[in-house]
């Protein structure tokens, strides 16, 4: 979809938008519940593990020679996660809000807390995107409205970032449109990621968090040093071909490398049926079996 | 806007927050709506259009959704020293020889199974969600429905709720239920008790004839006109989790029934 069909469409979109009388309280500190995905979001993926992303093989060629250990490079070490890494990080929220103190209005809310990752605004004054030739940042920007008692948010501008900490990227094309949906004490985040560099279609995700205001929502800043010693100009990488680890997911868990590797049709229901006859689980569970840990072992390439 | 304007609109505003009070789907009998009479059937309240087709989509928790995990593999469970050790004696040829093969699609598990769904009214206060996996339905009761009693069921016994905006927002259901040409916004509360006790995960990792499964059905409708579903599901269960299971299953919107592929249940797949 080109920008201005794009624009036209999120014009028309955002016309069913309701006014604040609608709204729902989102502020307050938010426990997370990690009862998906918990080792992508925890520990993070293994490597070569693409299971169930729509991408293409633009960004699996990304992803297979990206090296972990890049990200210990001092000149590395605080480039922030994107927007997204809302829903795909472990961390805990707290939002917040502006309210014009004339209007009562509101404003604006804010996601902060988060590790690596920059605090996330939802304008909610109307304001619209800036020009396609503004920067571009890890936060993006991002506007809001209400559709009932949810807050759907989108997201443009995003800088070129990880949509799982393998390395697997999107692009500084990627949109990202949220939706923040509370009921009681529970608010489930729902992100879709659109990306016409790397995604085949988009990727959605969504998880969950809980009112909790004891909830620790710490600062972390960074302060890069020289975590491994290495020469000037090595970045570490892999050469296409030269990636040892990316079969590491098919044989430990006896999954298919074809599915290892991703793409829109894993994400579907009827994949199963390439499956039946080719897998066999293993007999037992070997490692990160419980949640947070007690793996029985623990893989040599981690 | 004048000072004394500005006053009146604030003024304004706050009687519109005050006369909101709770949520509509709490206020039912109260008389708040202009026009008094009987209670709109829960179809013709519906704030959202959830029937048709619905398609799972499977970009979380892949390894332990589109397969089988091994024995023992609870991760992201909330299980208890208990639920690890049923897990752990988890037997599917057991399961298949009792006639259990079905364990794994109770209501706590089968929004998580990889399928498709098909929304319908059965009556004017049941929603009949049909799963190919597995072959199941699950009837979501409004109103003043009495479950039946008896021996629970794999899909339990579900009392359904519209949530809907607060009174003020165009989002809210227009007088009466009936139509109106705003758009209109909600969620579908539901709660399912009574059911048979089976598993969360094909690999044995269990829920107990004393869960609660609470859920939230909220449609996301998207800038280039498709759909999606999310199912926020909460899971109680005091004998085998340590705390309640939240999570999240995503759901897109199918034109037709192309792609529906009734699917046994199976122990071992």
């Amino acid at each position: 979809m080109t920008a201005c069909r794009a624009g036209v469409a999120l014009f028309i979109w955002l016309g069913v938008a309701v006014p604040a009388a609608a709204q729902i309280d989102l502020t307050g500190s938010w426990s997370n519940r990690i009862h998906e995905d918990f080792i992508e979001r925890g520990p993070g993926p293994e490597i070569g593990d693409y299971l169930g992303l729509p991408i293409n093989d633009e960004a699996r060629a990304r992803a297979d020679a990206w090296q972990i250990s890049i990200q210990t490079m001092p000149e590395r070490q605080c480039i922030l996660y994107t927007s997204q890494y809302i829903v795909m990080g472990p961390q805990n929220l707290r939002i917040t809000s502006d309210i014009d103190p004339i209007s009562g209005r509101l404003t604006a809310i804010h996601l902060t807390g988060t590790v690596d990752r920059p605090p996330h605004t939802i304008w909610l004054d109307g304001r619209p995107h800036p020009s396609k030739s503004a920067p571009h940042t890890a936060a993006g920007f991002t506007t809001g409205v209400w559709q009932g008692e949810m807050l759907t948010a989108y997201t443009t501008h995003l800088k070129e970032g990880m949509i799982w900490r393998n390395g697997v990227p999107h692009s500084d094309q990627a949109t990202m449109t949220e939706h923040y949906i509370r009921h009681g004490d529970t608010l489930t985040i729902v992100m879709v990621l659109d990306d016409p560099i790397y995604l085949d279609e988009p990727f959605i995700r969504s998880a969950s968090w809980q009112l909790d205001p004891s909830t620790r929502v710490l600062p972390e800043p960074c302060e890069p040093q020289v975590e491994i010693p290495r020469p000037v100009g090595q970045v570490p990488h892999y050469l296409p071909g030269t990636n040892p680890f990316l079969t590491d997911v098919s044989r430990r868990y006896n999954i298919p490398q074809e599915a290892v590797r991703g793409g829109a049709a894993t994400m579907y229901p009827e994949y199963r049926k390439k499956l039946k006859d080719v897998y066999k689980a293993p007999e037992k569970c070997t490692w990160s079996c419980v949640m947070g840990g007690g793996q029985a072992e623990r893989p040599a390439n981690r | 806007m004048t000072g004394v304007k500005t006053l009146r609109a604030v003024l304004a505003g706050a009687a519109l927050v005050i006369a909101g009070g709770p949520p509509l789907a709490t206020q039912e009998g109260r008389g708040q709506g202009p026009a008094a009479g009987p209670a709109p059937s829960a179809q013709a309240a519906a704030p959202i259009d959830m029937t048709g087709y619905w398609v799972s989509i499977v970009s979380e928790d892949w390894r332990w959704r589109m397969v089988t995990p091994a024995r023992g593999d609870y991760q992201s469970v909330p299980l208890n020293a208990e639920g690890r050790r049923v897990a752990d004696a988890w037997d599917p040829a057991r399961d298949d020889a009792a006639g259990e093969a079905c364990r794994s699609y109770g209501a706590p598990a089968i929004m998580r199974v990889p399928g498709r769904l098909h929304i319908t009214w059965r009556d004017d206060n049941t929603l009949q969600v049909d799963i190919d996996a597995g072959m199941q339905t699950r009837l979501l009761h409004f109103g003043d429905w009495k479950a039946p009693g008896g021996e629970p069921t794999w899909q339990g016994d579900s009392v359904a709720s519209w949530e809907v905006p607060r009174r003020g927002g165009r989002g809210g259901p227009a007088a009466g239920g009936g139509t109106s040409a705003a758009p209109r916004f909600g969620s579908l509360k539901v709660v399912t008790t009574h059911i048979r006790p089976g598993y969360l995960r094909k690999n044995g990792v269990p829920y107990s004839a004393d869960t609660r499964m609470t859920e939230y059905w909220d449609v996301l409708p998207q800038p280039n006109g498709s759909e999606y579903l999310v199912v926020t599901t909460i899971i109680e269960d005091p004998t085998y989790l340590t705390i309640p299971w939240i999570v999240s299953p995503n759901f897109k919107r199918e034109p037709n029934g192309s792609k529906w592929d009734p699917t046994p249940c199976s122990a071992t797949w």
